[in-house]
């Protein structure tokens, strides 16, 4: 264990808000109290502008940690950290995009992080099929994967499973200087007096799996969404904000990014009852020509209401967003080609598109736990 | 006399009556065509509530009369009006006036020219109903338009140039007028109240233009925002409390071409500054016991006078820099407090103050409370004011010091 080369550490941890912010809270007070125990000063916060957190739109918390109080005064003189040495990512979908508010834009998951720093996704994926939906790096970077589903609570809950105590060994293996196993592994042992929990931090520390990303490596594939803010001059006077025409969609804010499953549609079986046209909150529905309701997935969050208020089996399937590439509407995709497009959602969703086949249980290998589907805010959600 | 040869002049614009502030700005309301106004009882702006009732009972006025629940409604009811593209009235007093905060902090960040008076009154406890300023005051960094009335006449003069100047949409700010509760409010003076003819040619009607409120014109007003924001829409407020300088000016000479009423200056109204070497300077209706005083230090021999202050907000800096800085003294008073401020004085004391700082040659500015919860300013208490300004002229750091007048030990 060597003294750090630098004075200070910035750690952001990007989350879906609500579900994940206990989780990234108790990341970011971890990595202040276990650097503590090296005799290293520290700060953890949230991200005002943040809160009040709607569901699953990502959301970000910090940890700094310092050599001592003037360093880490010198780190904090900026609230939000315009650059970050590690950013967190505790749902793998993030790694599309952040599109936290209005006008904020779509940032790249490593948008904050400095050169040759480090991205540190939790994932079952390898690190190659979470880099193929990575924007294209401006500057090189280490990509590192904690095996593991993205763990979802509720608001006042928390999800136990551990990922915070992968989440710290695995910083602990890129970090050492700030942040030793050994203090990671006692700190989680008086906090749990769970001799699991403990071993849940060496686990990820030995099974995070690196590898070097070059510049120019990743996806060219996602939309940029960029803005420039308006003046005093040029703003509307009175916090006046033109209204949407009917049918237009928000061009400052798509929200997409908040999405970790996405709705697939099976045009075959689809009954044409509205149900989902009438229920989704965010009215991301199109009527087609022949009566069907097709997916706008540039507006849909991935709630998952239209999927429960189906009353078809399998006819809306969520399914992980990382297995997406585009954004594109796919009713007209199964109008030109039926069969093709059949094919596409067996493959996509690993459900049968004949309503005949018996579908197997597991159908979504991975995704077990990463579902807001079964959004545990809800009345009829479980806290685990 | 020169108030009669007025009368001659614009008689075919005006008749006279007898009326309290209240009745004035009730009349006001009239002659103004409002749309909507919303009413909640307390002292001593109820009067204009019972003025204007009367008024609508009489069949002399078509008006939304609108009684609220509680001060909060009522101030939402306007603004919420207002962006609808109602013309709007409203006031309250003392407390009343401070449990509508919440709504009158959003109607000046949302530029909407809600029209109202706060009839000035002691915030409990204990509870009172005499005069003083911290209620209108408690809203001076907010973005409302603040005159104060001297008179029933001023009263209404003063409504009617609220909206022309608070409509504009150069400006587009609500308008708080001042009225000094029973000194003010509840006593009865001639007033020249003017022809609805005369009216019409001075305020325009109310157009709020691309952000009315309407099924047509779709829009979101008020949206929750981030740190992104604030800082433009601030800029913006503060860009119309400065133009607002100068519609007030253009509407003061406007009014004054059609009523020859209204004084040289639309802010400042001075009373024996010619040759004067000490000045009372203050607002409101203090202005009647200071000028019986002046005229009879006047006859001892003493060169003094009055400025008295119309718009508190916008503050009118450079005409205060010009006046105050021919004087060697000048005695603030306030009937307000501010606990605690620099050297304990008052509000206007240390805005005064300020914006005198950075002059060469500056008058000695000493301050007064006096006059608190209505307490009248005696002509002893006046003759008190004026010594302590005269014995403090000459250094300025005389004036580092706030002087309690009539106050019992």
């Amino acid at each position: 264990m060597s003294d750090p080369k630098e004075t200070s550490i910035t750690v952001e941890v990007v989350y879906r808000g609500i579900f994940q912010k206990t989780l990234a809270q108790r990341i970011c007070r971890s990595i202040v109290l276990a650097a503590r125990k090296r005799g290293h000063t520290g700060t953890a916060f949230a991200r005002y502008g943040d809160s009040p957190e709607r569901n699953g739109v990502p959301a970000k918390q910090f940890a700094v940690v310092a050599i001592n109080d003037l360093e880490l005064e010198a780190s904090m003189a900026k609230y939000e950290p315009a650059v970050v040495d590690v950013s967190i990512a505790v749902d793998d979908t993030l790694v599309k995009g952040v599109e936290s508010w209005a006008w904020y834009g779509r940032q790249p998951i490593w948008k904050p992080v400095k050169k040759d720093g480090f991205v540190l996704v939790t994932s079952d994926k390898s690190p190659d099929d979470v880099l193929a939906q990575t924007d294209t790096a401006e500057r090189p970077y280490s990509l590192v994967v904690v095996p593991g589903g993205a763990s979802f609570a509720g608001l006042w809950v928390f999800k136990d499973d551990h990922t915070d105590y992968r989440v710290l060994g695995a910083l602990a293996k890129i970090a050492p200087d700030w942040v030793r196993l050994d203090d990671v592994m006692a700190l989680i042992k008086e906090q749990t007096k769970d001799e699991s929990a403990v071993q849940s931090a060496r686990y990820g520390y030995d099974a995070a799996k690196m590898r070097q990303v070059k510049a120019g490596e990743g996806t060219s594939g996602h939309e940029k969404l960029q803005f420039t803010k308006p003046g005093w001059t040029t703003m509307r006077t009175g916090i006046v904000v033109d209204a949407r025409k009917p049918g237009e969609r928000n061009p400052q804010y798509k929200k997409y990014t908040a999405r970790t499953l996405r709705p697939v549609v099976n045009f075959d079986t689809c009954i044409k009852c509205t149900m989902c046209w009438l229920d989704c909150p965010d009215e991301c529905f199109e009527v087609t020509p022949e009566g069907h309701y097709e997916v706008v997935y540039q507006a849909c969050i991935g709630c998952g209401i239209c999927a429960q208020v189906c009353p078809v089996k399998d006819c809306i399937v969520m399914v992980d967003e990382l297995r997406f590439e585009d954004n594109e509407d796919k009713w007209q995709f199964w109008k030109k080609d039926r069969d093709g497009y059949n094919k596409w959602f067996e493959a996509k969703s690993g459900v049968s598109a004949d309503p005949k086949v018996r579908t197997p249980a597991a159908r979504q290998e991975g995704s077990g736990n990463a579902n807001p589907s079964a959004n545990p805010t809800s009345a009829s959600g479980g806290d685990d | 006399m020169a108030i009669q040869v007025k009368e001659r002049e614009h008689q075919d614009v005006e008749t006279e009556q007898l009326m309290s502030g209240c009745e004035a700005i009730a009349e006001a309301i009239r002659l103004a065509d409002v749309d909507v106004m919303a009413a909640y009882p307390i002292r001593p702006y109820d009067g204009v509530m019972q003025a204007a009732a009367k008024l609508i009972a009489n069949g002399k006025m078509d008006v939304e009369y609108i009684v609220a629940d509680g001060e909060h409604s009522q101030f939402e009811i306007v603004k919420h009006a207002c962006a609808v593209g109602s013309r709007v009235f409203v006031g309250s007093s003392g407390v009343g006036w401070f449990y509508a905060f919440e709504a009158i902090a959003v109607t000046a960040g949302l530029r909407l020219p809600v029209v109202a008076i706060c009839g000035n009154r002691a915030l409990d406890d204990p509870g009172a109903f005499g005069t003083e300023h911290n209620d209108s005051l408690a809203v001076r960094d907010l973005g409302w338009l603040l005159p104060w009335a001297e008179t029933a006449q001023e009263a209404m003069d003063l409504a009617l140039m609220a909206w022309r100047v608070g409509e504009d949409k150069r400006v587009s700010l609500p308008v708080a007028i001042g009225l000094d509760g029973a000194f003010l409010t509840h006593s009865q003076q001639i007033v020249m109240v003017p022809t609805q003819a005369a009216v019409n040619k001075f305020l325009p009607k109310f157009d709020l233009g691309d952000r009315l409120l309407h099924p047509d014109n779709p829009i979101t007003i008020a949206p929750q925002v981030d740190q992104d924001w604030l800082m433009e829409i601030r800029m913006q407020n503060d860009q119309a409390m400065r133009k607002a300088h100068d519609v007030i000016t253009e509407a003061h000479a406007d009014f004054k071409k059609l009523f020859g009423r209204g004084g040289d200056s639309p802010f400042l109204d001075e009373y024996m500054t010619d040759d004067a070497e000490f000045v009372f300077f203050g607002q409101g209706t203090l202005a009647l016991p200071m000028k019986v005083a002046i005229r009879r230090l006047r006859k001892e021999g003493h060169k003094v006078g009055l400025v008295r202050l119309k718009w508190f907000r916008p503050f009118p800096t450079q005409e205060i820099v010009k006046s105050l800085s021919r004087f060697k003294a000048v005695g603030v008073i306030d009937r307000d407090y501010s606990f605690g401020s620099p050297y304990y004085g008052g509000v206007l004391y240390n805005e005064v103050r300020s914006a005198l700082y950075s002059l060469d040659k500056r008058p000695t500015i000493v301050g007064f409370i006096a006059g608190l919860g209505g307490r009248e300013i005696e002509q002893p208490m006046a003759t008190d004011i004026f010594e302590k300004t005269k014995t403090a002229a000459g250094s300025i750091k005389s004036g580092d010091m706030t002087h309690w007048i009539g106050v019992r030990s």
